[in-house]
Parts: structure tokens; sequence; C-alpha cells
């Protein structure tokens, strides 16, 4: 099929029943905002999460530009705070979770065969909930001084550690709608994860079982069975800290014989299984876009699907690694520490298993793969510096140091956002009809590792050095100046690789060469369908006898299932 | 497989999940905080245990699975006598809280901002007082369509949904009757 973007947009194409309003672009609008479609709302949702990344991108921006060399006075101390405050936040609950959900709201009922998710009038929920809670965070720039004019926007960190969050050292609303903002996007998130766990449990196709379901869908159902133990107790947190802040509750108020200490407990028991809920939806891209591009099956389906539920599992046992430098004592350090080196083993598992899967493959180097494979070297290196910082003495000398902001930005950027790339590439065609462009696709890919890698490869150094995280400038003779001026010259062309991403985006919607059911000859159950697909997805369904079930519709000669 | 009540069925099961989880965090807070207190009153001072309004939602569990078996059978009017009966009960327990709550805070004056012991105790039972009104504006809204004659006896999974709630939210309440008034007292 050759529809084109703008054909999706229109009421009859979409299947939503006609009526009596005008068409135009009101009448657009209006069915995109009362849809509970879950491929309109997966791509609201991915739309939403890539307008964040790039305020988010520029929040950064301005604080690499302030950090570039010492001494600058580009902002203040007091903006810089609620610089990486509200860049934090945005990343993980604006950019992270609604690219995550997004994806699996348009993925998950394609690639199991189903209408629609269970409930989708739930569905609609958690997006407009969601969105909220990013509107609430952006509003506190303008409303967050509140009667006491204390300050606009939260300044507490994205971690917001106690007692600061209390009343007497905050004073005004910012860290409120900081609160706000995040126990709402929490509210969307659950409902959206007890969504994906009814769909993938009830309404798979004939035939889909669960040792049939695609890698992605696993990780899928792993990280919401994650995010129903883990975002509760964060909703739980913020509640106490709502009444700490507003009935003069004392849960963290150690004035009164509260403990700061168990407000880093509480987050991070949410904050530490968190990066997984991100990073193994990554996880399952690449083992979908591996195999398609590498013309082979994916090696181990059962070892891969085994260690996504084993890092779900162990991750919630790692979280106080977080906290080696408030003096736990030596049973708990390495207890946290060994639980925290054991994740390794299943992740290593799954590098083992895309390499495997490459190997003697007949790679096509497109986009997608490109992406893969730039995240099979940065996550191999998030990783490793991972496993260095879960030896508490090392990470005593180097907690809250630009060594850990390195790491970490490996992991969701390095790995996770180079994911969601190849991701956006890969699915593209499917969504819209059409394919991007694969030589700004190439530029997009090349300036991307080019300034990432410039940025953070390098940012590792100053924090060996002794830089501290959060600082807003620094003194001339600590020798970081020239260091950090690396780091800041990588950002502009990460902001150019994302500047063609979205002229890629753009131009492709209008011009790009029309895609067809299934261009890049996958195997999948949403490449049966059209591009981009019904409302009601399947017209018929082929049947399922296999994990790869067009595999089994184009070779009659040649099924799977009798291999798996 | 695929069928509105299973779907039904999973989606209560998760949502009864992540209610675990939440709840979960609130009684290690008050373990965690049980004799950390710098001043009185303590939970022994002020603290009676709540004999009859334990009683009364524990039954009502009986009831709601009384309901719930009615309304299979296709004896609509004995389900909403069941559900009324259930409702009746809660609102026992709620009266119970009720009554402790003003004792507490009108005549001791303890409030969730005197001590550790408040701040842990008003959030911990109240939160789950706020599930068992959410319980009962569900079970209202059964026997109204009872009443009405909306409720048949095809509606027998969706109910037994609601009654799923109700047997969580007592759960719930064992917990908390252990941990805040066996445990803590």
């Amino acid at each position: 099929m050759t529809a084109t973007f703008v054909s999706t947009e229109s009421p009859a194409a979409a299947g939503v029943p006609p009526t009596s309003e005008p068409s135009g672009i009101l009448a657009t609008l209006h069915d995109w905002v009362v849809t509970v479609d879950h491929k309109r709302l997966g791509i609201m949702y991915v739309v939403t999460g890539l307008v964040f990344l790039v305020i988010g991108g520029i929040e950064a921006f301005v604080m690499r530009l302030q950090l570039a060399w010492s001494g600058l006075t580009l902002v203040p101390p007091d903006t810089f705070n609620r610089l990486f405050t509200v860049h934090g936040t945005t990343m993980v609950f604006l950019v992270g979770i609604p690219i995550v959900f997004g994806f699996a709201n348009y993925l998950v009922p394609l690639m199991i065969g189903a209408r629609d998710l269970a409930f989708p009038r739930l569905n609609a929920f958690g997006f407009w909930i969601l969105l909220f809670g990013g509107a609430l965070l952006y509003f506190s720039f303008i409303g967050g001084d509140g009667l006491y004019g204390a300050g606009s926007a939260p300044a507490v960190g994205w971690f917001a550690y106690a007692p600061l969050t209390e009343r007497a050292f905050t004073p005004g609303n910012a860290t409120d709608y900081w609160n706000l903002s995040v126990l709402v996007t929490g509210f969307g998130t659950i409902a959206t994860a007890i969504n994906l766990i009814a769909t993938i449990a009830t309404m798979r196709a004939p035939g889909m079982t669960l040792g049939r379901m695609p890698v992605y869908v696993w990780t899928m159902l792993t990280v919401s069975a994650m995010t129903l133990l883990i975002l509760p107790p964060l909703s739980a947190a913020q509640i106490m800290l709502l009444l700490d802040r507003f009935l003069g509750a004392h849960y963290f108020d150690t004035q009164a014989g509260g403990s700061a200490i168990i407000w880093q407990h509480f987050f991070w028991f949410f904050g530490h299984p968190e990066v997984y809920v991100l990073m193994v939806p990554g996880f399952g891209f690449v083992s979908e876009i591996i195999p398609v591009f590498s013309r082979k099956v994916i090696f181990g389906y059962a070892t891969l699907v085994a260690a996504t539920v084993s890092i779900g599992a162990v991750s919630f046992s790692t979280w106080a690694h977080h906290m080696f430098a408030v003096g736990m004592g030596g049973t708990l350090n390495s207890f946290f520490a060994a639980s925290t080196m054991l994740v390794a083993v299943p992740t290593g598992v799954k590098i083992f298993n895309w390499l495997a899967t490459m190997y003697g493959g007949k790679l096509r180097f497109r986009t997608p793969l490109l992406f893969c494979c730039a995240f099979l070297f940065q996550f191999l290196c998030a990783g490793l510096t991972g496993i260095m910082l879960s030896v508490a003495p090392f990470n005593w000398q180097l907690t809250d140091s630009y060594f850990v902001v390195a790491h970490f930005h490996f992991v969701l950027f390095g790995a996770l956002v180079f994911t969601i790339f190849a991701a956006i590439y890969y699915w593209f065609p499917k969504a819209t009809g059409r394919m991007l462009s694969e030589r700004l696709g190439r530029w997009h890919f090349w300036l991307l590792v080019i300034g990432f890698n410039l940025t953070f490869v390098t940012m590792h150094v100053p924090g060996v050095l002794g830089m501290p995280r959060r600082i807003y400038t620094y003194p001339a003779d600590r020798g970081w100046d020239t260091l950090n001026l690396i780091t800041t010259l990588g950002v502009p062309i990460q902001a150019l690789a994302v500047l063609v991403f979205a002229v890629n985006v753009l131009y492709s919607l209008r011009r790009g060469a029309p895609a067809g059911d299934n261009p890049w000859e996958a195997w999948t159950l949403e490449w049966a369908t059209t591009s981009p697909p019904p409302a009601y997805n399947f017209a018929t369904l082929p049947p399922v006898t296999s994990r790869r079930p067009l595999w089994d519709t184009q070779h009659p000669d040649d099924p799977d299932g009798p291999h798996e | 497989m695929n069928s509105p009540a299973s779907r039904g069925r999973a989606g209560v099961i998760g949502f009864i999940l992540a209610e675990t989880s939440l709840f979960a965090v609130f009684v290690v807070a008050y373990l965690f905080y049980l004799g950390k207190s710098l001043t009185g009153p303590y939970p022994t001072d002020v603290l009676e245990v709540p004999v009859v309004a334990t009683i009364c939602l524990l039954s009502s569990s009986v009831t709601v699975a009384l309901a719930t078996r009615a309304l299979g059978a296709g004896r609509v009017a004995r389900a909403g006598g069941w559900l009324s009966v259930t409702i009746a009960l809660g609102l026992a327990f709620l009266a119970g809280t009720a009554r402790e709550w003003r004792r507490l805070i009108v005549e001791r004056g303890f409030t969730i901002g005197t001590n550790l012991f408040g701040t842990t105790f008003y959030p911990l039972v109240g939160l789950h007082a706020s599930h068992v009104i959410l319980g009962l504006v569900m079970l209202s809204l059964c026997v109204v369509f009872a009443c009405t004659g909306a409720l048949r006896s095809a509606h027998a999974e969706r109910v037994e949904l609601v009654s799923w709630y109700w047997h969580f939210v007592d759960g719930v309440w064992v917990v908390v009757f252990t941990v805040v008034y066996v445990v803590g007292r």
C-alpha cells in the first residue's frame, strides 16, 4: 500500500466514523484528541517524547555552554540548579517513559496480532495525564514563585534528596510542581503498564504462544511488570513528601527524628529499576532489528528471554549502589556491590546473542543497523563503567563526579537513545507508509556518533580528575578547562544531528519513497498488514506456527516451526 | 482467552499488584519509624484495638462473595441484598475509623504533625480508609444497577472483579491491623 501520511490523518482512512463537522485542520485535531486508537496514541507518545527531548537537550546545551571553560557567568548558580533538575526530570519522565511506552502502544498489539490494547480508554487516559504532568513541570517556570517569591522551577535535583526538599529549605511552590508532575506521570505509566500486561496476557493471536512472541514483546511484558512494582513506591514517596510539605508531617524531617536516608531508599528502589525499565525495551528494539538486517533468526531466543526476565528480577536488589557514599556499612555495601555485578551476567548474555546473530549473517547496513552497531559498542562501554562503579571503594572515590554523569549518559543516551533512533528508522515506514531518507539517515547517524563520543568519552576524564557534578563553574587551576571545552564542542554536533533527523522526518513524510507493507523483508506480524495499518489492524491474520510467521507464509517449503 | 472478562481479570490483578506495592511502602515507613518518635504520645498510650470494626470489615468479604455467587446463579435481588449488607459493614468499619480519629485528633490533640508516630499512622490508616471508600462507591454503583434492573447475571464476572478489589482491601487491613495494632502497640 502506498497511503501517504496525510491520508492517515483523514478520518475516513483511519476508520473514524465520519462526522457532520467540517473537515480540515480542526477536524483532524479533534480526531487526534478524542482518539483511543493505540497507533495514534503511540505516535502521540513518541512525538511528545521527541519534543521534550529537544527541550531537555536545549537545557543540557545551556549547561554545557556555562561549563565550557572556567569562570563563565552565562547563567547564575540558581538557574544552573534549575536547569539540571528540569533536564533530568524531563529526560527520565517525559522523554524516556513516553517514548518507551509509546512504541509499546504502537507495536505490542500489532506484533501479537491484536485489534488494540485491552483498555483503549485507559490508554488515552495514560497519555493525557502524562502530557498534563509534563505541562505541570514546565508551568513551574512561570507559576513556581507562588506566594513566596522564592524562585521558579524546581532546583532540588532530579532525585530530590531530603531534607533539601522540606518546606524549610525550599519554600515556594516549584518543588511542589515537580512533585505533582512526577506523581501524575507515574499514574499514567502505571495505567499503561497494566494495560500492556492485560493485552499480552489475554489478546494474543491464535498460535501466538508465549514462546513465539517477539523478543520485544517479552521485554515490554518484563518492564510492565517491573513498573507495577517500582512506580507505586515512587508515588508513595511523593505523597509522603507532599504530606511533609503541606500537612506538617515529618517523614523526611530530620529535626523531628525523620530520616533523610529513607527517601534515598524509596527513591532508588524506584530509580534503579527505572533505568532497566527504560533500557530493556531498547534491548527489545535491537533484538528485532539485528536479525532482520542480518537475515538470520535471533541467536538463542530462549536465553535472550531468560536474560530479559533475569535483569528484571535482579534489578530489584541493586538500588542502594546509588548510596555507597552514605555509609551503609560493609555488609550492605558488599550485598549491593555483588548484586549489581550480577546484572552484568544476563546483560553479557544478551550482547553475545546479538553478536552471534550478526556473525555469518548477510548484513544489510541500513540506518537501523548502523544505530544498533553503535549501540553495541556504546552499551558495552556503559556496562563496563557500571561494573567499575559497582565496586564500593571505587565508587567512594568517584561518587557524584562527572565520571558518574558520563556513565549514565552512556547508558541512557549512548545506548537507549541510539536504540530509539534505530527503532524510529525501522518502524517509521510502517507507521507512515513512507521510508526515511537513507542519505540523511547516514548524516544523522555519523554526526550523532561523533558528537556523542566527543562529549561523553571526554566527560569521563574530568570526573576521574575530581570534577564534581552539579557545580555551575570551577576555578581555572584544576586542569579541567580543555576537557570541558571538548565536551561542550560535541554538543552542537549532536544538535546538528537531531536537526538532520527532524529534516529527514518532515521531508520523508511528504516525499519519502513509498514503503509498501514489508520494506525490510521482516518476519513479525506488524509487517503483515498495510503501512500505515488500518484502524482494525488486520483484515486477516496469517497463521502463527513459529516465531517468524511471515517467513513461514513466504517459505511454505521450509517453515521455522520444526527448527525451534 | 480473549474475552472482556479475561481482560478485566488481568487488569484488576495488575491494579491490585500496583496497589500492594503502594501500601508496602507505607507499611515499611511505619515499621521503620516505630519507636523513633522524639516525643509522645506513643502507640501504647493512645491506640485501642478496633475489634468491632475489624470483624465488620472481615465479614464483609464473606457477604460480597455471597453476592457474587447469587448473581452467578441469576438471583439479582438476592445479590443486591448481599451487596447492601456488604456496604453496611463497610460503613460500620469507616464509622469505627472516624470515631478513632475523632478521639485522637479532637480529644487527645494528636495529629499528623505531632511526632513520627502520627506522621506514619494517619497516612497508613487513611490510605486504607480511602480505599474502603472507593470500594464502597463501586459496590454502591452495583446496588443502584441492581435496583434499576440493569444488573443481570451476565455481569457476574464484572461484579466478581469488584469483589476481588474488596477482598484486597480486606487483606490490606489484616496487614495494617497486624502492624499498627498488634506489632506496633
